[in-house]
């Protein structure tokens, strides 16, 4: 025998439903009077550093149907490449940046809509500097464990050619899945679960 | 947001999800899984600062009532009605360690099954004390409670008569993006878990009884509510040990 590691084993994963509104978004859900504001609303002040932007998109299934009912949560740094995080150990972020936002696609057309700034760079594990992005969590009915994928930005094209995670994709045709469509302070990025245009999905 | 705790913070990547024990995307006895499954393999990617930080939230953002769903959504003096539980548990991380600071957000169908959300149409009603969200901060030792009403099974278009069994959706956040889960709680004896095709989604039998609270008579309260122990496990983390340490450093 040998010693035992004392470990436990991940809570198994289930999908958030279709009604997973009720708890995550609950204002937008018309369940008001129990928090002041749905969690995630709001990612910026009128304080807060940095390029304001505005990201959009659809999460489409594998006919190309929009899901109506999908909760999407993204993840960045602000604009100088800091993380709000307590593990962030390479200087302060933004006090006016939160860094994490949360949208439910809408009922009718099935868009999401995130309120942001342009991140800065942060660096790889081997301190090479990664191209800007934000990362998506995406959960909804028939999502059985939240799926991980990144936005990078259109025109970011450079910063883009050097990224250390996007040169992993061995299939290049995949590489625009990430890519967010640039108009002006505007990006477009839709999500494929499945298909042709299936978007890249990370096991983070 | 602030850090909860005194401790260093802990910088390390998370150990690797173990993809055998959660459920594949791809499930075709739930029905919605088959459309929205990748079909293409994950690219793995060991956690870079972008996987392992998170956003962190403090207990000053909660308001009174916000884990007690008995009250919460109801007019002043009434309550929900439905048997009254209390559901209490740790937030620990795979490495056994208690998970401080950690943000829990619930919701679930009233006693009767019906949720209270435009798109849904079962012909049981709604109570007009119930909303069915709640939300809670795990404290340093990773201890979280809520107080609610025991949610009754209820019928979905899956199968021609499928019913899910009495459950709680639990959305929960650690230290690091990396993890984040949304799962869901059963009740210890409740025979409709093994017909459940959402259930069945997860692969291993172990790994279902690990979603199971049980009945925790110890913390019952007489005469008021019966009590359900949840304990819920995150992904560890390395130690940081001869981690990140570029040549020359």
């Amino acid at each position: 025998m040998v010693q035992p590691l004392g470990t436990l084993k991940e809570s198994a994963s289930q999908t958030a439903g279709p009604y997973v509104h009720i708890g995550l978004t609950p204002n937008f859900s018309g369940i008001t009077g129990v928090y002041e504001s749905d969690l995630g609303a709001t990612m910026v002040n009128d304080r807060t550093l940095g390029r304001r932007i505005t990201i959009t998109g659809r999460v489409l299934d594998g006919t190309g149907t929009p899901l109506k009912d999908a909760l999407i949560e993204i993840w960045q740094a602000d604009a100088a490449g800091l993380y709000n995080s307590p593990s962030e150990l390479r200087g302060s972020a933004d006090p006016n940046f939160s860094g994490w936002g949360r949208s439910a696609t809408d009922g009718e057309n099935g868009e999401y809509r995130f309120e942001t700034v342009k991140p800065g760079r942060v660096p790889f594990r081997d301190g090479r500097l990664m191209a800007p992005h934000v990362s998506f969590w995406i959960v909804a009915r028939g999502i059985n464990l939240g799926l991980n994928t990144r936005l990078y930005f259109g025109d970011e094209a450079a910063a883009n050619a050097e990224d250390p995670v996007l040169a992993r994709i061995e299939h290049r045709v995949r590489v625009p899945t990430l890519i967010a469509a640039a108009d002006g302070d505007s990006y477009r990025f839709d999500i494929h679960l499945q298909g042709e245009k299936e978007t890249v999905f990370f096991d983070i | 947001m602030t850090d909860l705790s005194n401790r260093k913070p802990e910088t390390g990547a998370f150990f690797s999800r173990d993809r055998l024990w959660h459920p594949p995307g791809l499930t075709p006895g739930y029905k919605t899984s088959v459309l929205r499954s990748p079909q293409k393999a994950l690219l793995s990617l060991d956690g870079t600062v972008s996987e392992i930080t998170g956003p962190v939230f403090g207990h000053a953002m909660l308001g009174e009532l916000d884990n007690d769903l008995i009250h919460n959504f109801a007019k002043p003096g009434e309550s929900a009605i439905g048997e009254r539980i209390i559901v209490h548990g740790r937030v620990l991380d795979e490495r056994a360690r208690p998970v401080a600071g950690a943000l829990l957000e619930f919701w679930q169908a009233n006693a009767g099954g019906r949720y209270r959300h435009k798109k849904e149409s079962y012909l049981a009603p709604l109570d007009p004390n119930f909303g069915g969200c709640g939300r809670t901060i795990t404290d340093e030792d990773g201890h979280y409670a809520f107080r609610t009403v025991k949610p009754g099974p209820y019928p979905w278009p899956n199968g021609v008569n499928d019913w899910r069994p009495a459950h709680i959706h639990f959305s929960v956040f650690g230290h690091g993006f990396a993890q984040r889960l949304i799962t869901q709680m059963y009740f210890e004896g409740d025979p409709m878990i093994w017909k459940c095709p959402i259930v069945q989604t997860i692969p291993d039998r172990a790994a279902i009884e690990q979603l199971v609270a049980a009945l925790d008579w110890g913390n019952t309260i007489p005469m008021d509510a019966r009590a359900y122990k949840f304990d819920i496990v995150l992904r560890g983390r390395r130690s940081t040990l001869f981690e990140n340490r570029m040549e020359g450093n």
